[in-house]
Protein backbone atom coordinates (compact mmCIF):
# COMPACT_ATOMS: atom_id res chain seq x y z
CA UNK A 1 0.00 0.00 0.00
CA UNK A 2 1.34 3.47 -0.84
CA UNK A 3 1.88 6.07 1.95
CA UNK A 4 -0.27 8.37 -0.88
CA UNK A 5 -3.30 6.09 -0.47
CA UNK A 6 -2.68 5.49 3.78
CA UNK A 7 -2.84 9.03 4.13
CA UNK A 8 -6.51 9.75 2.09
CA UNK A 9 -7.71 6.46 4.55
CA UNK A 10 -6.76 8.03 7.39
CA UNK A 11 -9.58 10.44 6.77
CA UNK A 12 -11.93 7.89 6.93
CA UNK A 13 -14.04 5.88 9.72
CA UNK A 14 -14.43 2.70 10.00
CA UNK A 15 -15.72 -0.01 12.40
CA UNK A 16 -13.80 -2.52 11.83
CA UNK A 17 -14.78 -6.26 13.06
CA UNK A 18 -11.94 -7.70 14.11
CA UNK A 19 -10.94 -11.18 12.98
CA UNK A 20 -14.04 -11.39 10.76
CA UNK A 21 -12.57 -9.89 6.92
CA UNK A 22 -16.18 -9.68 4.97
CA UNK A 23 -13.60 -10.30 2.32
CA UNK A 24 -11.26 -12.81 1.49
CA UNK A 25 -8.82 -14.36 -1.13
CA UNK A 26 -9.57 -17.92 -1.76
CA UNK A 27 -5.94 -19.88 -1.79
CA UNK A 28 -4.75 -20.21 -5.37
CA UNK A 29 -1.29 -21.01 -6.80
CA UNK A 30 -0.72 -18.66 -9.30
CA UNK A 31 -3.14 -15.50 -9.34
CA UNK A 32 -5.30 -14.60 -12.64
CA UNK A 33 -4.44 -11.22 -14.55
CA UNK A 34 -8.22 -10.16 -12.90
CA UNK A 35 -6.66 -10.65 -9.27
CA UNK A 36 -3.66 -9.66 -10.09
CA UNK A 37 -4.96 -6.09 -11.52
CA UNK A 38 -6.82 -5.69 -8.08
CA UNK A 39 -3.28 -4.74 -6.55
CA UNK A 40 -3.86 -1.21 -8.23
CA UNK A 41 -7.72 -1.22 -9.40
CA UNK A 42 -8.66 -1.41 -5.45
CA UNK A 43 -9.18 1.84 -4.71
CA UNK A 44 -8.02 1.53 -1.08
CA UNK A 45 -5.33 -0.51 -1.75
CA UNK A 46 -6.21 -3.47 -0.09
CA UNK A 47 -4.47 -5.70 -2.38
CA UNK A 48 -0.66 -6.72 -2.76
CA UNK A 49 0.74 -8.71 -4.37
CA UNK A 50 3.29 -11.35 -1.26
CA UNK A 51 7.09 -12.38 -2.17
CA UNK A 52 5.57 -16.08 -3.34
CA UNK A 53 3.75 -14.03 -6.04
CA UNK A 54 0.03 -14.59 -4.73
CA UNK A 55 -2.48 -11.71 -3.73
CA UNK A 56 -3.41 -10.86 -0.15
CA UNK A 57 -6.02 -8.84 1.34
CA UNK A 58 -5.99 -6.45 4.09
CA UNK A 59 -9.80 -5.02 3.79
CA UNK A 60 -9.54 -2.91 7.03
CA UNK A 61 -9.29 0.27 4.67
CA UNK A 62 -12.71 -0.70 2.39
CA UNK A 63 -14.81 0.69 1.41
CA UNK A 64 -17.12 -1.99 -0.17
CA UNK A 65 -17.66 -0.54 -3.75
CA UNK A 66 -17.46 -3.87 -4.48
CA UNK A 67 -15.31 -3.28 -7.67
CA UNK A 68 -13.10 -6.39 -6.74
CA UNK A 69 -16.10 -8.93 -6.33
CA UNK A 70 -16.91 -7.49 -10.14
CA UNK A 71 -13.30 -8.10 -11.69
CA UNK A 72 -12.95 -11.37 -10.12
CA UNK A 73 -16.64 -12.58 -10.51
CA UNK A 74 -15.24 -14.72 -12.98
CA UNK A 75 -12.62 -16.13 -11.93
CA UNK A 76 -13.90 -17.00 -8.37
CA UNK A 77 -11.03 -16.30 -6.77
CA UNK A 78 -12.53 -13.75 -3.96
CA UNK A 79 -15.03 -14.78 -1.32
CA UNK A 80 -16.85 -11.39 -0.91
CA UNK A 81 -19.65 -10.44 1.79
CA UNK A 82 -20.60 -7.28 3.23
CA UNK A 83 -19.60 -6.49 6.89
CA UNK A 84 -22.03 -7.08 9.36
CA UNK A 85 -24.73 -4.39 10.44
CA UNK A 86 -22.83 -1.83 11.56
CA UNK A 87 -19.32 -2.74 11.04
CA UNK A 88 -16.95 -1.20 8.07
CA UNK A 89 -16.87 2.29 6.58
CA UNK A 90 -18.98 4.65 7.98
CA UNK A 91 -19.38 7.95 5.99
CA UNK A 92 -19.34 11.02 7.39
CA UNK A 93 -19.99 12.70 4.10
CA UNK A 94 -20.74 10.35 1.36
CA UNK B 1 -37.96 -7.08 18.75
CA UNK B 2 -41.17 -9.09 19.42
CA UNK B 3 -42.77 -6.05 17.09
CA UNK B 4 -40.98 -7.02 14.31
CA UNK B 5 -41.72 -11.21 14.00
CA UNK B 6 -44.91 -9.97 12.47
CA UNK B 7 -46.06 -10.12 8.67
CA UNK B 8 -45.20 -7.08 6.68
CA UNK B 9 -47.36 -5.84 4.01
CA UNK B 10 -43.85 -4.43 2.24
CA UNK B 11 -39.98 -4.86 3.46
CA UNK B 12 -37.62 -2.36 1.58
CA UNK B 13 -33.77 -3.53 1.39
CA UNK B 14 -31.74 -0.41 1.35
CA UNK B 15 -32.14 3.09 2.44
CA UNK B 16 -30.76 5.06 -0.41
CA UNK B 17 -33.26 7.48 -2.14
CA UNK B 18 -34.52 4.54 -4.17
CA UNK B 19 -35.67 2.65 -0.61
CA UNK B 20 -36.36 5.54 0.81
CA UNK B 21 -38.55 6.93 -1.52
CA UNK B 22 -40.76 3.56 -1.73
CA UNK B 23 -40.46 2.93 1.78
CA UNK B 24 -42.14 6.41 2.32
CA UNK B 25 -44.90 5.89 -0.29
CA UNK B 26 -45.88 3.18 0.84
CA UNK B 27 -45.80 4.07 4.41
CA UNK B 28 -48.48 7.22 3.16
CA UNK B 29 -50.34 4.87 1.92
CA UNK B 30 -51.33 3.10 4.53
CA UNK B 31 -49.10 0.00 4.26
CA UNK B 32 -47.06 -1.51 6.75
CA UNK B 33 -43.35 -1.42 5.73
CA UNK B 34 -40.74 -2.75 7.38
CA UNK B 35 -37.21 -1.11 5.83
CA UNK B 36 -33.68 -2.68 6.49
CA UNK B 37 -30.66 -1.07 6.24
CA UNK B 38 -27.18 -2.18 6.58
CA UNK B 39 -25.35 1.14 8.06
CA UNK B 40 -25.22 2.79 11.34
CA UNK B 41 -27.86 4.89 10.17
CA UNK B 42 -29.33 5.53 6.57
CA UNK B 43 -26.50 7.53 4.65
CA UNK B 44 -23.61 6.06 6.49
CA UNK B 45 -23.16 3.86 3.65
CA UNK B 46 -23.91 5.46 0.89
CA UNK B 47 -21.86 7.12 -2.15
CA UNK B 48 -22.82 10.32 -4.24
CA UNK B 49 -21.67 13.40 -6.03
CA UNK B 50 -23.77 14.73 -5.29
CA UNK B 51 -26.69 16.36 -7.23
CA UNK B 52 -30.52 16.41 -5.90
CA UNK B 53 -33.48 17.19 -9.03
CA UNK B 54 -36.07 18.92 -7.20
CA UNK B 55 -38.92 17.43 -9.38
CA UNK B 56 -37.84 13.95 -8.49
CA UNK B 57 -38.04 14.88 -4.68
CA UNK B 58 -41.15 17.09 -5.10
CA UNK B 59 -43.34 14.39 -6.39
CA UNK B 60 -42.76 12.61 -3.37
CA UNK B 61 -42.61 15.39 -0.62
CA UNK B 62 -43.40 18.63 -1.79
CA UNK B 63 -42.23 20.70 1.20
CA UNK B 64 -38.81 19.17 1.10
CA UNK B 65 -37.28 22.54 0.76
CA UNK B 66 -38.00 23.43 4.54
CA UNK B 67 -35.91 21.15 6.14
CA UNK B 68 -33.94 19.19 4.15
CA UNK B 69 -30.39 19.53 4.24
CA UNK B 70 -29.34 21.09 1.01
CA UNK B 71 -25.67 22.55 -0.01
CA UNK B 72 -26.31 24.87 -2.55
CA UNK B 73 -28.83 25.30 -5.95
CA UNK B 74 -27.01 24.89 -8.32
CA UNK B 75 -26.96 28.28 -11.08
CA UNK B 76 -24.18 27.29 -13.59
CA UNK B 77 -23.05 24.30 -15.50
CA UNK B 78 -19.88 23.95 -16.76
CA UNK B 79 -18.70 21.11 -19.24
CA UNK B 80 -15.06 21.21 -20.13
CA UNK B 81 -13.11 19.41 -22.35
CA UNK B 82 -9.76 18.77 -21.22
CA UNK B 83 -6.11 17.97 -22.56
CA UNK B 84 -3.39 17.77 -20.43
CA UNK B 85 -2.69 22.26 -20.31
CA UNK B 86 -6.18 22.82 -21.12
CA UNK B 87 -9.92 23.44 -21.39
CA UNK B 88 -12.43 24.13 -23.43
CA UNK B 89 -15.31 25.13 -21.68
CA UNK B 90 -19.09 25.19 -22.67
CA UNK B 91 -20.28 27.30 -19.42
CA UNK B 92 -24.18 28.27 -18.93
CA UNK B 93 -25.12 30.50 -15.86
CA UNK B 94 -28.28 32.24 -15.50
CA UNK B 95 -30.18 34.42 -12.74
CA UNK B 96 -33.08 32.19 -13.43
CA UNK B 97 -32.01 29.26 -11.69
CA UNK B 98 -31.81 31.68 -8.70
CA UNK B 99 -35.96 30.90 -8.72
CA UNK B 100 -38.17 30.56 -5.35
CA UNK B 101 -37.62 26.81 -6.00
CA UNK B 102 -34.53 26.07 -7.78
CA UNK B 103 -34.28 22.94 -10.18
CA UNK B 104 -30.97 21.39 -8.87
CA UNK B 105 -29.24 21.27 -5.62
CA UNK B 106 -25.49 19.92 -4.33
CA UNK B 107 -25.86 17.69 -1.42
CA UNK B 108 -24.18 15.52 0.77
CA UNK B 109 -25.76 11.82 1.02
CA UNK B 110 -24.35 11.15 4.52
CA UNK B 111 -26.81 13.90 5.92
CA UNK B 112 -29.81 14.27 3.01
CA UNK B 113 -30.32 10.04 3.57
CA UNK B 114 -30.37 10.60 7.06
CA UNK B 115 -32.98 13.57 6.45
CA UNK B 116 -35.00 11.31 3.78
CA UNK B 117 -35.09 8.66 6.18
CA UNK B 118 -36.45 10.33 9.55
CA UNK B 119 -39.39 11.61 6.75
CA UNK B 120 -40.01 7.43 6.03
CA UNK B 121 -40.22 6.86 10.11
CA UNK B 122 -42.59 10.02 10.94
CA UNK B 123 -44.77 8.47 8.09
CA UNK B 124 -44.92 5.03 9.81
CA UNK B 125 -42.26 3.01 8.47
CA UNK B 126 -40.31 0.87 10.55
CA UNK B 127 -36.45 1.41 10.06
CA UNK B 128 -34.14 -1.18 11.27
CA UNK B 129 -30.51 -0.05 10.99
CA UNK B 130 -27.36 -2.12 11.30
CA UNK B 131 -28.84 -4.86 9.85
CA UNK B 132 -27.43 -6.88 6.52
CA UNK B 133 -30.13 -8.37 4.62
CA UNK B 134 -28.56 -12.19 3.85
CA UNK B 135 -30.66 -13.68 1.42
CA UNK B 136 -34.37 -13.88 0.36
CA UNK B 137 -37.17 -16.16 1.66
CA UNK B 138 -38.84 -18.02 -1.47
CA UNK B 139 -41.63 -20.62 -0.64
CA UNK B 140 -41.88 -23.69 -2.51
CA UNK B 141 -42.71 -22.43 -5.65
CA UNK B 142 -40.57 -19.93 -5.53
CA UNK B 143 -42.03 -17.10 -4.73
CA UNK B 144 -40.38 -14.24 -2.70
CA UNK B 145 -41.69 -14.37 0.41
CA UNK B 146 -39.29 -12.30 2.67
CA UNK B 147 -35.87 -11.91 4.09
CA UNK B 148 -32.99 -13.06 6.33
CA UNK B 149 -30.56 -10.88 8.16
CA UNK B 150 -27.60 -11.53 10.15
CA UNK B 151 -29.83 -10.48 13.24
CA UNK B 152 -30.74 -13.45 15.22
CA UNK B 153 -34.20 -14.47 14.94
CA UNK B 154 -36.16 -16.11 11.89
CA UNK B 155 -37.24 -14.76 8.71
CA UNK B 156 -38.83 -11.31 8.59
CA UNK B 157 -41.51 -11.94 6.24
CA UNK B 158 -44.07 -9.49 3.79
CA UNK B 159 -45.98 -9.88 0.57
CA UNK B 160 -43.53 -7.88 -1.24
CA UNK B 161 -39.59 -7.44 -1.04
CA UNK B 162 -38.73 -3.83 -2.81
CA UNK B 163 -34.86 -4.28 -3.81
CA UNK B 164 -33.00 -1.01 -2.97
CA UNK B 165 -29.77 -2.55 -2.24
CA UNK B 166 -27.40 -0.58 -4.68
CA UNK B 167 -25.33 -0.64 -7.74
CA UNK B 168 -23.34 -3.85 -5.46
CA UNK B 169 -26.78 -6.02 -4.36
CA UNK B 170 -25.63 -9.09 -3.57
CA UNK B 171 -29.38 -10.08 -2.40
CA UNK B 172 -30.86 -9.94 -5.48
CA UNK B 173 -28.70 -11.56 -7.50
CA UNK B 174 -27.53 -14.34 -5.11
CA UNK B 175 -31.21 -14.93 -5.61
CA UNK B 176 -30.34 -15.30 -9.30
CA UNK B 177 -33.09 -12.71 -9.73
CA UNK B 178 -30.51 -10.62 -12.06
CA UNK B 179 -26.86 -11.49 -13.62
CA UNK B 180 -23.95 -10.43 -11.92
CA UNK B 181 -22.13 -6.76 -13.15
CA UNK B 182 -19.98 -7.04 -15.88
CA UNK B 183 -17.01 -4.79 -15.37
CA UNK B 184 -17.32 -3.52 -18.64
CA UNK B 185 -20.84 -1.83 -17.46
CA UNK B 186 -19.88 -0.13 -14.20
CA UNK B 187 -17.91 2.77 -13.50
CA UNK B 188 -15.95 3.36 -10.41
CA UNK B 189 -15.60 6.76 -9.25
CA UNK B 190 -13.41 7.95 -6.05
CA UNK B 191 -13.78 11.08 -5.23
CA UNK B 192 -12.56 13.41 -2.13
CA UNK B 193 -14.36 16.14 0.44
CA UNK B 194 -11.97 19.36 0.19
CA UNK B 195 -13.37 22.24 2.61
CA UNK B 196 -13.04 25.41 2.69
CA UNK B 197 -14.23 28.86 4.09
CA UNK B 198 -17.68 29.78 2.34
CA UNK B 199 -16.54 32.83 1.58
CA UNK B 200 -13.20 31.63 -0.28
CA UNK B 201 -15.89 29.09 -2.49
CA UNK B 202 -18.26 32.45 -3.18
CA UNK B 203 -15.05 34.21 -4.02
CA UNK B 204 -13.74 31.81 -6.63
CA UNK B 205 -16.54 30.71 -8.42
CA UNK B 206 -18.14 34.21 -8.25
CA UNK B 207 -21.11 33.11 -6.15
CA UNK B 208 -23.33 34.93 -3.91
CA UNK B 209 -25.84 33.63 -1.02
CA UNK B 210 -26.58 29.63 -2.16
CA UNK B 211 -25.51 29.38 -5.37
CA UNK B 212 -23.29 26.93 -6.67
CA UNK B 213 -21.19 25.88 -9.74
CA UNK B 214 -21.34 22.05 -11.29
CA UNK B 215 -17.87 21.33 -13.18
CA UNK B 216 -18.14 18.17 -15.50
CA UNK B 217 -15.05 17.63 -16.87
CA UNK B 218 -14.29 15.33 -19.70
CA UNK B 219 -10.70 14.38 -22.32
CA UNK B 220 -7.56 13.03 -21.17
CA UNK B 221 -7.74 13.56 -17.60
CA UNK B 222 -9.04 9.87 -17.63
CA UNK B 223 -6.23 8.90 -19.58
CA UNK B 224 -7.70 7.58 -22.94
CA UNK B 225 -10.53 5.24 -20.39
CA UNK B 226 -13.85 6.14 -20.79
CA UNK B 227 -15.55 8.42 -17.87
CA UNK B 228 -15.81 12.02 -16.90
CA UNK B 229 -14.22 14.07 -13.91
CA UNK B 230 -16.81 16.28 -11.65
CA UNK B 231 -16.42 19.45 -9.09
CA UNK B 232 -18.99 20.55 -7.32
CA UNK B 233 -19.54 23.20 -4.84
CA UNK B 234 -21.12 22.92 -1.75
CA UNK B 235 -21.64 25.65 1.10
CA UNK B 236 -18.59 24.75 2.65
CA UNK B 237 -16.68 21.98 0.72
CA UNK B 238 -16.05 20.91 -2.62
CA UNK B 239 -17.07 17.73 -4.06
CA UNK B 240 -14.49 16.11 -6.62
CA UNK B 241 -13.80 13.25 -8.02
CA UNK B 242 -13.42 10.79 -10.84
CA UNK B 243 -14.93 7.71 -12.58
CA UNK B 244 -13.68 5.62 -15.09
CA UNK B 245 -15.29 2.26 -16.57
CA UNK B 246 -13.69 -0.55 -14.44
CA UNK B 247 -12.76 -2.51 -17.21
CA UNK B 248 -10.71 0.25 -18.63
CA UNK B 249 -9.35 1.10 -15.50
CA UNK B 250 -8.29 -2.32 -14.55
CA UNK B 251 -6.69 -2.80 -17.80
CA UNK B 252 -4.81 0.32 -17.85
CA UNK B 253 -2.56 -0.59 -14.61
CA UNK B 254 -3.33 2.69 -12.82
CA UNK B 255 -5.08 3.10 -9.39
CA UNK B 256 -7.80 5.54 -8.87
CA UNK B 257 -6.23 7.70 -6.53
CA UNK B 258 -3.30 8.57 -8.91
CA UNK B 259 -6.22 9.19 -11.83
CA UNK B 260 -8.06 11.32 -9.03
CA UNK B 261 -5.08 13.00 -7.62
CA UNK B 262 -3.73 13.88 -11.55
CA UNK B 263 -6.84 15.24 -12.15
CA UNK B 264 -6.61 17.88 -8.67
CA UNK B 265 -3.01 18.65 -10.15
CA UNK B 266 -4.82 19.91 -13.60
CA UNK B 267 -3.81 23.58 -13.67
CA UNK B 268 -7.47 24.49 -14.45
CA UNK B 269 -8.81 22.83 -11.35
CA UNK B 270 -5.57 22.83 -8.97
CA UNK B 271 -6.41 26.74 -8.23
CA UNK B 272 -10.31 26.22 -7.34
CA UNK B 273 -9.16 23.67 -4.41
CA UNK B 274 -5.81 25.35 -3.56
CA UNK B 275 -5.70 25.32 0.18
CA UNK B 276 -8.39 22.92 1.37
CA UNK B 277 -7.72 20.45 3.85
CA UNK B 278 -9.70 17.15 2.86
CA UNK B 279 -11.56 15.21 5.16
CA UNK B 280 -12.79 12.54 3.58
CA UNK B 281 -12.17 9.87 0.69
CA UNK B 282 -14.64 7.63 -0.67
CA UNK B 283 -15.42 4.78 -3.92
CA UNK B 284 -18.67 3.62 -5.17
CA UNK B 285 -19.50 1.86 -8.60
CA UNK B 286 -21.74 3.32 -11.13
CA UNK B 287 -23.88 1.37 -13.12
CA UNK B 288 -23.66 3.05 -16.76
CA UNK B 289 -24.23 -0.02 -19.01
CA UNK B 290 -27.65 1.78 -19.40
CA UNK B 291 -30.72 0.28 -20.96
CA UNK B 292 -29.26 -3.16 -22.36
CA UNK B 293 -27.59 -3.91 -19.41
CA UNK B 294 -30.87 -3.82 -16.97
CA UNK B 295 -32.05 -6.20 -15.07
CA UNK B 296 -35.91 -8.15 -14.86
CA UNK B 297 -37.54 -4.90 -13.33
CA UNK B 298 -40.17 -7.60 -11.56
CA UNK B 299 -41.38 -11.12 -10.18
CA UNK B 300 -43.20 -12.92 -8.01
CA UNK B 301 -43.17 -11.17 -4.64
CA UNK B 302 -40.13 -9.07 -5.35
CA UNK B 303 -39.68 -5.62 -7.57
CA UNK B 304 -36.07 -3.69 -7.92
CA UNK B 305 -35.26 0.13 -7.97
CA UNK B 306 -32.83 2.53 -8.35
CA UNK B 307 -28.97 1.73 -8.93
CA UNK B 308 -30.28 -2.18 -8.83
CA UNK B 309 -31.97 -2.11 -11.37
CA UNK B 310 -29.35 -0.64 -13.45
CA UNK B 311 -31.03 2.96 -13.94
CA UNK B 312 -28.79 5.92 -14.44
CA UNK B 313 -28.80 7.95 -17.13
CA UNK B 314 -24.72 8.24 -17.83
CA UNK B 315 -24.71 11.05 -20.52
CA UNK B 316 -26.82 13.32 -18.78
CA UNK B 317 -24.71 12.26 -15.11
CA UNK B 318 -28.65 11.36 -13.93
CA UNK B 319 -29.33 8.90 -11.43
CA UNK B 320 -30.78 9.97 -8.04
CA UNK B 321 -33.55 10.95 -9.88
CA UNK B 322 -34.32 7.82 -11.58
CA UNK B 323 -33.62 6.15 -8.24
CA UNK B 324 -35.97 8.29 -6.42
CA UNK B 325 -38.87 8.12 -9.45
CA UNK B 326 -38.32 4.23 -9.48
CA UNK B 327 -38.88 3.98 -5.97
CA UNK B 328 -42.02 5.90 -5.85
CA UNK B 329 -43.58 4.62 -8.74
CA UNK B 330 -42.74 0.82 -7.21
CA UNK B 331 -44.16 2.26 -4.33
CA UNK B 332 -47.30 3.55 -5.73
CA UNK B 333 -48.01 0.18 -7.36
CA UNK B 334 -47.75 -2.07 -4.67
CA UNK B 335 -50.39 -0.04 -2.48
CA UNK B 336 -52.51 0.39 -5.71
CA UNK B 337 -52.54 -3.61 -5.59
CA UNK B 338 -53.17 -3.42 -2.12
CA UNK B 339 -55.96 -1.40 -2.57
CA UNK B 340 -57.04 -3.90 -4.64
CA UNK B 341 -56.89 -6.81 -3.02
CA UNK B 342 -54.50 -8.32 -5.87
CA UNK B 343 -51.65 -10.42 -4.37
CA UNK B 344 -47.82 -9.20 -5.95
CA UNK B 345 -47.08 -11.58 -8.57
CA UNK B 346 -45.31 -11.13 -11.39
CA UNK B 347 -47.96 -10.39 -13.62
CA UNK B 348 -49.41 -8.38 -11.10
CA UNK B 349 -46.11 -6.53 -10.38
CA UNK B 350 -45.93 -6.20 -14.26
CA UNK B 351 -48.08 -2.78 -13.93
CA UNK B 352 -44.29 -1.57 -12.05
CA UNK B 353 -42.78 -1.74 -15.38
CA UNK B 354 -45.54 0.07 -17.31
CA UNK B 355 -45.46 3.05 -15.29
CA UNK B 356 -41.68 3.31 -15.55
CA UNK B 357 -41.99 2.88 -19.44
CA UNK B 358 -44.34 5.56 -19.38
CA UNK B 359 -42.58 8.08 -17.28
CA UNK B 360 -39.10 9.70 -18.31
CA UNK B 361 -36.81 7.13 -16.52
CA UNK B 362 -37.36 4.32 -18.98
CA UNK B 363 -37.80 6.62 -22.03
CA UNK B 364 -34.68 8.14 -21.29
CA UNK B 365 -32.88 4.82 -20.79
CA UNK B 366 -33.98 3.50 -24.28
CA UNK B 367 -33.11 6.96 -25.91
CA UNK B 368 -29.36 6.32 -25.21
CA UNK B 369 -29.27 2.19 -25.25
CA UNK B 370 -26.56 2.55 -28.02
CA UNK B 371 -24.36 5.43 -25.94
CA UNK B 372 -22.61 2.67 -23.84
CA UNK B 373 -21.15 0.58 -26.38
CA UNK B 374 -20.59 3.46 -29.14
CA UNK B 375 -18.04 4.83 -26.18
CA UNK B 376 -16.67 1.38 -25.41
CA UNK B 377 -15.90 0.85 -29.13
CA UNK B 378 -14.84 5.01 -30.05
CA UNK B 379 -12.31 5.83 -27.15
CA UNK B 380 -10.85 8.36 -29.20
CA UNK B 381 -14.10 10.67 -29.07
CA UNK B 382 -12.63 11.10 -25.43
CA UNK B 383 -9.00 11.15 -26.18
CA UNK B 384 -8.32 12.35 -29.36
CA UNK B 385 -11.23 15.37 -29.72
CA UNK B 386 -10.29 17.27 -26.64
CA UNK B 387 -6.40 17.64 -28.30
CA UNK B 388 -7.75 18.92 -31.38
CA UNK B 389 -9.87 21.31 -29.54
CA UNK B 390 -7.15 22.36 -27.55
CA UNK B 391 -4.89 23.00 -30.66
CA UNK B 392 -7.90 24.49 -32.76
CA UNK B 393 -8.96 27.16 -29.97
CA UNK B 394 -5.23 28.06 -29.49
CA UNK B 395 -3.96 28.46 -33.53
CA UNK B 396 -6.99 30.38 -33.93
CA UNK B 397 -6.37 32.65 -30.47
CA UNK B 398 -2.37 33.05 -30.91
CA UNK B 399 -1.89 36.54 -32.48
CA UNK B 400 1.49 36.01 -33.77
CA UNK B 401 1.76 37.39 -37.31
CA UNK B 402 0.52 34.82 -38.96
CA UNK B 403 -2.62 35.38 -41.74
CA UNK B 404 -5.86 33.84 -40.58
CA UNK B 405 -6.23 32.39 -44.16
CA UNK B 406 -2.98 30.37 -42.77
CA UNK B 407 -4.71 29.69 -39.70
CA UNK B 408 -7.59 28.20 -40.71
CA UNK B 409 -5.55 26.26 -43.55
CA UNK B 410 -3.37 24.82 -40.56
CA UNK B 411 -6.35 23.67 -38.62
CA UNK B 412 -8.19 21.83 -40.88
CA UNK B 413 -4.81 20.04 -41.92
CA UNK B 414 -4.56 19.32 -38.50
CA UNK B 415 -7.81 17.69 -38.52
CA UNK B 416 -6.94 16.00 -41.59
CA UNK B 417 -4.13 14.23 -40.30
CA UNK B 418 -5.02 13.86 -36.89
CA UNK B 419 -8.47 11.66 -37.36
CA UNK B 420 -9.30 11.94 -41.38
CA UNK B 421 -12.25 13.69 -42.78
CA UNK B 422 -14.45 10.65 -43.13
CA UNK B 423 -13.21 9.72 -39.92
CA UNK B 424 -14.89 12.77 -38.42
CA UNK B 425 -17.66 12.43 -40.16
CA UNK B 426 -17.96 8.83 -39.54
CA UNK B 427 -17.97 9.81 -35.40
CA UNK B 428 -20.45 12.66 -36.35
CA UNK B 429 -22.93 9.97 -38.00
CA UNK B 430 -22.40 7.55 -35.32
CA UNK B 431 -23.10 9.84 -32.22
CA UNK B 432 -26.05 10.98 -33.88
CA UNK B 433 -27.22 7.39 -34.58
CA UNK B 434 -26.72 6.32 -31.10
CA UNK B 435 -28.30 9.91 -29.44
CA UNK B 436 -31.41 9.29 -31.52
Amino acid sequence: MSNRIEEKLYQNRYMVDAGRPHIKVREHAVPSEALKSLVTTCPAGCYSENEQGKVEIVADGCMECGTCRVVCAETGEIEWNYPRGGYGVLFKFG
Amino acid sequence: MAAIQERFDAIVVGAGPSGNAAAYTMAKGGLKVLQIERGEYPGSKNVQGAILYADALERIIPDFREDAPLERHVIEQRIWVIDDSSHTGMHYRSEDFNEEKPNRYTIIRAQFDRWFSSKVREAGAIVLCETTVTELVKDTKGNVIGVRTDRQGGPLLADVVVLAEGVNGLVGQRAALRDELKPENVALAVKEMHFLPQEVIESRFNLKGDGGVVIEAMGTVTKGMTGTGFLYTNRESISIGIGCIVDDIRKSGMTPYNLLDSFKQHPSIAPLIAGSEVKEYVAHLIPEGGFRAMPETQGNGWLVVGDAAHLVNAVHREGSNLAMTSGRVAGETIVWLKRRREPCTAANLAEYRKRLEDSFVLKDMRKYRKIPALLHNNRHLLNLYPRIMSTAAQTWLRVDGKAKKAKETEIIQRLRTQRGLTGMLADGWRLARAWR
